[in-house]
């Protein structure tokens, strides 16, 4: 029988402290992931390297991405040119069709579209992979095996995608091109040879180069958000699937943040 | 001059002094001083969640102490800056609770995991080298199976040839033979024996297993509520007259 006086009603937090909790969590978050990155900055420049690693990382990441980035890639094309087709049919420019999906898709859609589904696929394989790895104490064993987990685990996987996502943003940039070309040319046939030379009239390399260095910093937050979730996981399976839920939440609201950013740095830096 | 020090000193391979860690309000080490001499097996036990795997994780540097200091050696762990530490840990083994094999790599590269860092074999030395670890532990058929598809027992054997495989001045095992039928366990215990009278290794194992203590100890300390509540022989521990030993031993009389 339980006792009545040692029943109290559980404390109604008020709004107030819940915020504060809310803030002195995020800014606890920051600052792990601030110490986190310190501590892999100096694994990555010291030796010895971890060259086996890495090319198992770029593999998984890089090549086994490739499929499902062509295909959103693909679609993104055949969307945007559908819609944009339709709205300059109004004004009358329907000629300007190639050059608008080009630089669409290689100015924005490309880079966001890949960093995306990278973010779903990548950032929870590794926010899931590190997490069981931490629960089942396989990061203690390769730190007990002198070796610097972070090193090994963290420092290949972020300059794999670091090196990856700018790639299959080229690999998306084309299939939402020819894409798009495709979706044209069964409304209104056009030769792919002046679609493409009428779409890249005006893009030059300027146009391309900060797009791909937008590419690269999308794929270093999906690697670093992946394993700090990951490496920080705690409680067992359920830890593990909070990490996975997070890293992908957190690396896909990153990027589209830094995107903000950087859209309006590259606009200053390349008038 | 100071060889000489040294040699007076006694020879323990691991020393501890009033170790303390807590989790937060949770004391879970309060003051343990042990020391284990060279060659030497030392059993640690007690009642689940008294601290022995943090013990054990404190002294290859996984944790840290809050107090207190760890020898290894004669050097003191603690303030050892993390190369220096590595290079102490490189003399040590580790087998984890359930073994911690790496579940993406075959039985043969987790054994050649530390080997391919550490040392400079490649190709058919490193194979052959993976073979005679596995070979020892009894495990050479499954060099190609994943650790999925292996059994708790024979995960723990694979965990001890990794531990193995740089020839270890020290070894620590954390609960060898929890989770394992009887004769399996048994003949973990036996295996741990023969290893550590092959290669005079000096350990430390933890574990809530009396049969351990027969089979394995040179000496035994009993862990509760964070302190070393007695340390002796395995003889001084059956002859043990404290309440709390007496309580423990019945009770794993009777689980027996």
């Amino acid at each position: 029988m339980i006792a009545k006086e040692t029943i109290t009603p559980a404390p109604i937090a008020r709004p107030e402290w819940r915020l504060l909790t809310l803030l002195n969590n995020t800014f606890e978050w920051f600052g792990e992931l601030g110490v986190f990155l310190v501590r892999v900055i100096r694994a990555a420049l010291t030796p010895p390297y971890e060259g086996r690693e890495l090319l198992r990382q770029l593999d998984e990441i890089g090549a086994k991405s490739l499929p499902l980035v062509a295909l959103a890639g693909g679609a993104i094309g055949v969307v945007l040119s559908l819609q944009t087709r339709d709205s300059l049919v109004r004004f009358g420019a329907k000629s300007y069709l190639p050059i608008v999906i080009v630089i669409s898709i290689i100015k924005e859609s490309g880079p966001i579209i890949t960093a995306l589904v990278m973010s779903g696929r990548i950032g929870a394989g590794i926010g899931a992979e590190l997490g069981s790895m931490k629960v089942t104490e396989q990061i203690d064993a390769i730190e007990a095996s002198a070796v610097n987990p972070h090193r090994f685990l963290v420092v290949t996987r972020i300059l794999a995608c670091m090196l990856m996502v700018p790639l299959l943003t080229l690999v998306a940039d084309c299939c939402g091109i020819l894409a798009g070309w495709l979706a044209n040319t069964l409304v209104e046939k056009t030769p792919l040879q002046l679609f493409i030379s009428k779409g890249f009239e005006t893009i030059g390399f300027d146009d391309l180069l900060p797009s791909l260095f937008k590419a690269l910093v999308f794929g270093f937050i999906i690697g670093l958000v992946g394993c700090f979730q990951g490496m920080r996981t705690s409680g067992g399976t359920e830890g593990v699937g909070r990490a996975s839920t997070s890293a992908v939440v957190l690396s896909s609201l990153f990027v589209i943040l830094a995107d903000v950013v950087l859209v309006r740095l590259i606009l200053m830096l390349y008038p | 001059m100071i060889m000489e020090r040294q040699d007076n000193k006694d020879d323990a391979a691991i020393r501890t002094q009033d170790l303390r860690k807590a989790f937060g309000e949770q004391v879970v080490l309060n003051g343990v001083s042990l020391a284990v001499p060279r060659g030497q097996t030392l059993i640690v036990l007690g009642r689940s969640g008294t601290g022995k795997s943090v013990l054990l994780k404190l002294l290859i540097g996984l944790q840290k102490p809050d107090d207190g200091t760890i020898e290894i050696n004669g050097a003191e762990i603690t303030k050892l800056p993390l190369n220096e530490l590595n290079e102490m840990r490189k003399k040590m083994g580790f087998l984890f609770q359930n073994a911690a094999l790496y579940d993406s790599l075959t039985v043969e590269e987790n054994v050649a995991f530390p080997l391919r860092r550490h040392t400079k074999m490649k190709g058919g030395e490193l194979q052959d080298r993976v073979r005679e670890l596995l070979a020892r532990v009894g495990m050479e058929e499954a060099m190609k199976k994943m650790p999925a598809d292996i059994s708790g027992g024979m995960k723990k054997r694979v965990g001890l040839a990794r531990a193995l495989a740089l020839d270890p001045e020290i070894m620590l095992l954390d609960e060898p033979n929890a989770g394992l039928d009887p004769i399996t366990a048994t003949e973990i215990d036996e295996l741990i024996r023969e290893l550590q009278q092959e290669r005079s290794i000096t350990s430390v194992v933890v574990t809530h297993d009396m049969r351990s203590v027969d089979t394995v100890a040179d000496r035994v300390a009993m862990l509760n509520k964070g302190s070393i509540v007695i340390e002796g022989t395995p003889e001084e521990l059956h002859q043990s007259d404290d309440p709390f030993v007496m309580k423990f031993m019945q009770e794993k009389r009777e689980e027996k």
